[in-house]
């Protein structure tokens, strides 16, 4: 089963509970999606690393050839070409390598090269499988790269996919094969905010998701409010845990070092489980 | 010569815009005929790119100089490229910032940021 953790802002505790599910799994892959900032490795430090560049195509327009016609600037919807002084620019960061440039030039004066955008590295801690996205920075798209993370990723057994923060490309791209969505949110009016944009993309998707409260106090949760009125299915609340945080802090994991989370996240898995086949089996 | 100026609204009392790349309008003043027109941003609603694309607006413009707060690293290579000189803007309407230009007290607009690409966006 794949199951997709994501949140709607950084810091809610998607690494924390992807990476501490993938323990309670004890045979899992982790896959860290959050490519321009995967931190995952930080807690499963995976061993006999390696890595693969990934790769985008880029147009490269040919002077001699180029009439400055400016077909290719104008179709170009993610505004990676300019046209100055009849010369075309080309901003690849910008570009999304559609390669439509290539098909409208009518002087066929533009061809394709490769340029590396980041790559992907895979290794083990024990028998979980770690798989790391890396962005280079400053590169604008992630995307490719979230491809490439998930085709390494097996059709069998149990993936813990950590989404990027937000609700965007990336994150849809991160979730599209996911069986399941955990969704992750503090006790806070933004925390709610940023979980109900979620919580609309994961419906857009038609995924079947349910809801994870961190940082629990004894106050009003505004997230657990929005669950409630939503329908949303509350999995579990992790407590506003001053332990938790130092031992997660200190790059270890919760659920190897605290036995109460340990029992926590296995309940949790079930839960999780019992959920995603409840979905299947009414067909929702 | 011509000089554009990013602008919330289609008026010279209006402060210049703080974006240049998602500003609404740009003035378009010519110093010569004492004129000014205002021209549309298409890109302001740009997924991406808008900088890019609001800079080759205003090339197409033959403009030769821009007031702006700030521009970014996008814009500013697009309209270097066409040898436009970026001015900074000062407080008050663009058209105290257009008598300033003329009066040459605005002063060159050096640094260029990296972009606020995907920030704040959903």
């Amino acid at each position: 089963m794949r199951i997709a953790v994501l949140s709607g802002k950084g810091g809610a505790g998607k690494t924390l509970v992807a990476v501490n599910l993938a323990v309670a799994a004890e045979k899992a892959v982790y896959a860290d999606c959050d490519v321009e900032e995967p931190n995952g490795h930080l807690f499963l430090k995976p061993k006999e690393n390696e890595s693969e560049s990934v790769e985008v195509t880029i147009p490269v327009i040919d002077p001699e050839k180029c009439t400055a016609c400016r077909q290719c600037v104008d179709f170009c919807r993610f505004n990676a070409l300019a046209m100055i002084a009849g010369k075309v620019m080309l901003f690849d960061e910008i570009c999304h390598s559609c390669g439509g440039c290539q098909l409208v030039c009518p002087e066929k004066a533009i061809h394709e090269r490769k340029r590396s955008i980041g790559m992907v590295q895979s290794g083990h801690d024990g028998e979980i499988k770690v798989l790391t996205g890396i962005l280079n920075t400053g590169e604008a798209a992630g995307v490719p790269i979230i491809k490439e993370i998930l085709k390494k990723v097996p059709t069998e057994g149990n993936v813990f996919i950590d989404c990027p923060p937000g609700s965007a490309c990336s994150v849809m791209e991160s979730i599209q094969e996911a069986d399941y969505c955990l969704l992750v949110a503090e006790p806070t009016i933004f925390g709610r905010d940023n979980l109900a944009m979620i919580h609309e993309l994961v419906t857009l998707f038609d995924k079947p998701a349910g809801l994870l409260l961190n940082k629990v106090t004894d106050g009003e949760n505004p997230s657990q409010m929005y669950g409630l009125e939503h329908n949303l299915p509350i999995l579990g609340e992790i407590p506003y845990d001053r332990e938790l945080s130092a031992v997660n802090a200190a790059g270890n994991i919760v659920s190897r070092e605290i036995p109460k989370y340990k029992n926590f996240f296995r309940e949790l898995l079930q839960r999780i489980e019992k959920e995603a086949s409840h979905e299947t089996n009414t067909g929702a | 010569m011509k000089v554009a100026v990013p602008s919330e609204h289609q008026t010279l009392n209006a402060e210049v815009c703080s974006s240049f790349g998602r500003a609404p309008f740009y003035v378009i003043y010519d110093t010569k005929n004492k004129t000014a027109e205002y021209l549309q941003n298409t890109a302001a609603g740009s997924q991406g790119g808008a900088g890019v694309q609001a800079a080759q607006l205003i090339v197409d413009q033959q403009v030769e100089a821009i007031i702006t707060p700030r521009c970014g690293k996008n814009a500013a290579a697009v309209v270097q490229e066409a040898g436009i000189k970026l001015y900074r803007s000062i407080s008050g309407s663009i058209e105290s910032n257009l008598k300033a230009f003329e009066e040459q007290r605005l002063t060159v607009l050096e640094e260029i940021h990296a972009g606020f690409h995907r920030h704040g966006g959903r």
